[in-house]
């Protein structure tokens, strides 16, 4: 990562269109934002070697392959158990069903998101992997109804 | 829907959102033109949609990001729909989730630091419309990651 590299109002414009769509290529980008394709392109790489630019996403979309049901959890750690944090962080991040897990601080000690074809699949990963996690206290479920992603600040 | 190749396909890809076509094709020990079928179908079946860029706030100076859980008054007859137009105009909200449960509605909020942070949530979170009740959840590890779906 750089610390000194600062994004600028191009570099943000060009982050706004790779989110849409990480398929344009750098000549289509360059024509879109005024700049050569070797300009376009050297301004990707740039963010990529920042770290600005983390990756693609595929933009699956869950219930079009069968998981109709997402479910983001709350889950508190049991006070009076001697958990070890590591152990609760490696069993549930070896969960496949969960693709999400952060470590937080509030009424919740861990924010999960957990994907299932369907609530009885849920309920089963819930009973079974996710009830069953060392330490586990209390878990919050909410059912996902709908979600949009925005931009951002850019 | 899907057939058995697809879903091989996909979970490679899955895996590897870079890849080329052609590593791609060679992985999932088909041609290329194959998978580039396979994958237009995917696409047009609205199955697939455009690869995008996810972007780290992190790495653009955005050290804090906070989930705003929040109950809405839902007396009020556009509630939803009024509180959700006006968080979209946050540039700062990154994510707008709807639920059925304690949680009405989730907010996914970044700032470049807590002061930032407090700037947001009094001036812009506090005065959005019809909201009963907000808890805060801030991020502090990200533990796991994984958008890929267990296909």
């Amino acid at each position: 990562m750089t610390p000194d590299f600062e994004p600028d109002e191009t570099d943000r414009a060009l982050l706004r269109l790779v989110q849409e769509d990480m398929g344009r290529g750098a000549a289509e980008l360059g024509r879109l934002l005024g700049l050569s394709q070797p300009a376009a392109w050297r301004r990707l790489q740039r963010l990529r070697a920042a770290g600005i630019i983390a990756g693609r996403r595929l933009a699956l979309v869950p219930e079009k392959v069968g998981f109709g049901v997402t479910v983001f959890l709350g889950v508190k750690l049991a006070a009076k158990a001697q958990v070890n944090l590591a152990d609760f962080e490696r069993a549930v991040s070896g969960i496949r069903e969960v693709q999400l897990v952060e470590h937080v601080l509030g009424l919740y000690d861990f924010r999960l998101r957990v994907v299932a074809r369907d609530l009885a699949d849920f309920e089963r990963v819930l009973r079974r992997r996710i009830m069953t996690l060392p330490g586990v206290g209390a878990v919050e479920a909410n059912v996902l109804l709908s979600e949009e992603l925005r931009p951002g600040p850019l | 829907m899907l057939d058995d190749l697809d879903r091989r396909l996909l979970r490679l890809w899955q895996a590897d959102p870079d890849l080329t076509l052609a590593d791609l094709a060679g992985a999932a020990r088909m041609s290329a033109l194959q998978a580039s079928r396979r994958i237009a179908r995917l696409r047009d079946a609205g199955i697939l949609g455009p690869a995008q860029a996810r972007i780290d706030w992190r790495a653009m100076g955005y050290a804090v990001a906070v989930s705003l859980r929040l109950t809405l008054d839902k007396t009020a007859p556009r509630a939803f729909d009024e509180l959700i137009a006006a968080a979209r105009a946050i540039p700062e909200v990154t994510e707008i989730q709807t639920f059925l449960g304690r949680v009405d509605v989730r907010l996914h909020v970044i700032a470049r630091d807590l002061a930032h942070y407090q700037d947001i949530y009094r001036r812009r979170i506090l005065t959005l419309p019809h909201i009963a009740d907000i808890e805060s959840l801030m991020t502090l590890t990200e533990i796991k990651r994984d958008e890929a779906l267990p296909l």
